[in-house]
């Protein structure tokens, strides 16, 4: 199907109800752009915009009528796909339950560039071994993704860098970019369900003048990016930067509080924990997420193997930049900037990448 | 739901010889707040009941049994000569001894006067001072009796108490994990306060549990939990300066109910050097019970 222009979101997010999906797409909360369940287009952030630099966030309320005028919120599309916690069985005396969790079908309204390359590294991670996750596939084929290409990127993006961004090219049902004056969506389908449910949209076929503003979008939000990483040689520069004392400087700013993990999309890493009720017999295993940043996480006959912030600190960056490509044969960063942003005391993946030796 | 599995595994967990092991609740120098925390579990209380014996409970009932006890849950901090005496009994009579909440395992609140002259605060308050006999410092149970486990809180977590005491009667580690608030702050779906709003916050050197309570209600954390595995106050305190709190209110944040928690004592001096200078508390806190060696604690309250 070609590409078309839609003058309103509101038939859209009809149609995927109306299909049985919860559409979930940004909303505000506590002055923050959240993913949220929504029933209207009313209920989108117009005007908004962010400001996003290292440690810092702030909503900025405006008053123009766009809808997607801000960069990656803090919710990326892994609480979707790896929840933060799951059942991974129940006993009771003698038999043992696998609780299959209810999949809601979940349309993701407004998904960047970056997001759609992190749940491709996810795919990597969770479907390209030798076990496959079926939970995860389960949630990951509930998924319809609406992919909205970014015009405003924020302050600690660097898609560009790592080749993400900022124009999603792969990997959407759907990829919307909107444009001012008059206000209107380029939409094209990446799916065969995508091109079915924009045949049931009222539209118009799209001009090449709305093809060259949707393009100019995306070339302004390329030469606006907020940061730049260095990628030529970047896996072996970072394996070789191990016995680096830059480790130690940055474990002094470092608060080991794993924030930057938990934000980041491609990260993958959980624990179990068991538990056993008050009455005889019955007991639970739980799966939750985790970071190498907790000690418990290379726990070995009591006592971690990366005491020190500054082995945790190198552990993350390596696996992100480096150890990654070995594992998954991809990065592990798709320079979405969300663990610089969220950092509490603003530590900068690409200035520490850049401060290597 | 998926199909039942069936499997061969027994079920273990009974108490020595059958019988229902003996819980008992002690009380020294606290506010009452975490043996609430067992009252509170309603729900759960009643097969709490039935799988152990609740032998001695204050609280809830006023005939102390005889001991010797399966478990004990002390609360609160030794804080009179008599309470150093009582907690050497109720380490005789117990075969495993859990702390619960601050007091227990900090010093609490009151291991302020840790960092104050008590005598001075006695002849101000009271008309006859002669006729109190107190420590001069707050101490917790750790100091004087070796302590099996040590649960957190100010107060302490309702589902983290039912969790160490089916640990306990299970004869497994509790799960009870050391790392920050943070890490369940994300979980929970927050967004961080702050990042996003400038709010100062202890979450990152402060010990999980609350289920990143504050944070929920845009309230940054206020450290009841005491400090996490591996905190870094200085980088903290450089951020939350950042923020624009002063050097008094540094002070203030970290002296409270964790306040004799040797970072967050650390991180209050770090705030305010002089604090060394003009304190009369000694310098350093007090040697951890033989047998735990210093920095074991922290693998103990795993
Ligand atoms: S490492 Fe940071 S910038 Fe890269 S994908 Fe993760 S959160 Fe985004
Ligand atoms: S960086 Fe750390 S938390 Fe993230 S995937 Fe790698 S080991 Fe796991
Ligand atoms: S880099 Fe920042 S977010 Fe990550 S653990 Fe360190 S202080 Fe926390
Ligand atoms: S609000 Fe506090 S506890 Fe939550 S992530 Fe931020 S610093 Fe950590």
């Amino acid at each position: 199907m070609e590409t078309v222009v839609i003058r309103s979101l509101e038939p859209l997010i009809a149609e995927l109800r109306a299909r049985g999906f919860a559409v979930v797409a940004p909303t505000t909360r506590d002055k923050v752009i959240r993913m949220g369940e929504i029933a209207s287009e009313s209920e989108l952030p117009r005007g908004c915009g962010d400001e996003q630099e290292p440690g810092r966030y702030r909503l900025r309320e405006g008053d123009d009528e766009m809808l997607f005028g801000f960069a990656a919120s803090p919710d990326s599309a892994k609480r979707y796909t790896q929840p933060p916690s799951r059942t991974l069985f129940r006993m009771r005396g003698e038999s043992i339950e696998e609780p299959e969790a209810e999949v809601p079908r979940v349309a993701l309204l407004g998904v960047r560039a970056c997001d759609l390359a992190a749940l491709a590294v996810q795919d990597r991670v969770f479907l390209g071994g030798r076990h496959p996750d079926p939970d995860y596939r389960r949630r990951r084929e509930a998924l319809f993704l609406v992919a909205v290409n970014c015009a405003v990127p924020g302050g600690t993006c660097f898609c560009v860098s790592m080749g993400t961004g900022p124009k999603a090219t792969a990997g959407y049902d759907l990829a919307l970019t909107e444009l001012a004056g008059p206000h209107r969506f380029v939409a094209e389908p990446g799916s065969a369900c995508g091109a079915e449910i924009l045949g049931a949209l009222p539209r118009v076929p799209a001009a090449n003048a709305d093809l060259d503003a949707a393009e100019e979008v995306s070339r302004t939000a390329a030469e606006h990016m907020g940061r730049r990483v260095d990628t030529e040689g970047i896996k072996e520069r970072v394996a070789g930067a191990h016995d680096s004392p830059r480790w130690q400087q940055v474990a002094s700013r470092c608060l080991t509080c794993a924030n930057c993990t938990m934000v980041c999309p491609t990260c993958f890493c959980t624990t179990v924990e068991d538990s056993t009720d008050l009455t005889e017999g019955a007991a639970e295993r739980i799966e939750r997420w985790d970071s190498c940043f907790t000690l418990g996480f290379t726990e070995v006959g009591g006592a971690p193997v990366r005491g020190s912030g500054a082995a945790r600190y190198r552990q993350w960056l390596t696996h992100k930049f480096s150890t990654w490509f070995d594992q998954f044969g991809t990065s592990g960063c798709v320079g979405c900037g969300r663990c610089i942003t969220w950092c509490p005391v603003g530590i900068d993946v690409t200035e520490e990448l850049a401060n290597l030796p | 739901m998926g199909a039942p599995r069936r499997s061969s595994r027994r079920s273990s967990a009974s108490g020595p010889g059958g019988a229902r092991p003996r819980l008992a609740v002690w009380k020294f120098a606290s506010c009452d707040g975490c043996q609430l925390t067992l009252l509170d579990c309603e729900e759960e209380l009643l097969s709490v009941a039935a799988r152990v014996e609740i032998a001695y409970f204050l609280e809830a009932s006023s005939a102390p049994g005889p001991g010797p006890y399966d478990l004990s849950l002390v609360e609160g901090s030794i804080t009179t000569p008599d309470d150093l005496e009582r907690i050497r009994h109720v380490r005789r009579v117990s075969r495993r001894l859990v702390t619960i909440g601050a007091c227990a395992t900090a010093g609490g609140i009151q291991a302020l006067r840790d960092f104050a002259d008590v005598r001075e605060f006695l002849s101000v308050v009271y008309a006859r001072p002669d006729y109190i006999a107190t420590l001069d410092r707050s101490t917790p149970i750790s100091a004087h009796v070796p302590v099996d486990f040590e649960l957190r809180g100010c107060p302490i977590d309702r589902r983290q108490l039912l969790e160490v005491v089916s640990a306990f009667l299970a004869g497994r580690r509790p799960v009870v994990p050391p790392n920050s608030v943070c890490v369940e702050c994300k979980a929970r779906g927050n967004a961080c306060v702050m990042v996003a709003h400038g709010t100062p916050c202890l979450g990152p050197v402060t010990q999980a549990g609350c289920g990143a309570l504050c944070p929920a209600f845009n309230r940054g954390c206020y450290g009841c939990f005491g400090p996490m595995e591996s905190p870094n106050v200085r980088a903290l305190n450089r951020q939350l300066r950042e923020l624009g709190m002063s050097t008094p209110e540094l002070v203030r944040v970290y002296r409270t109910f964790n306040a004799a928690e040797e970072p967050f004592r650390q991180a209050a001096e770090d705030a305010d050097p002089e604090l060394l200078d003009h304190e009369t508390a000694p310098e350093k806190a007090p040697e951890k019970a033989p047998g735990k060696a210093p920095g074991e604690d922290r693998g103990g309250r795993r």
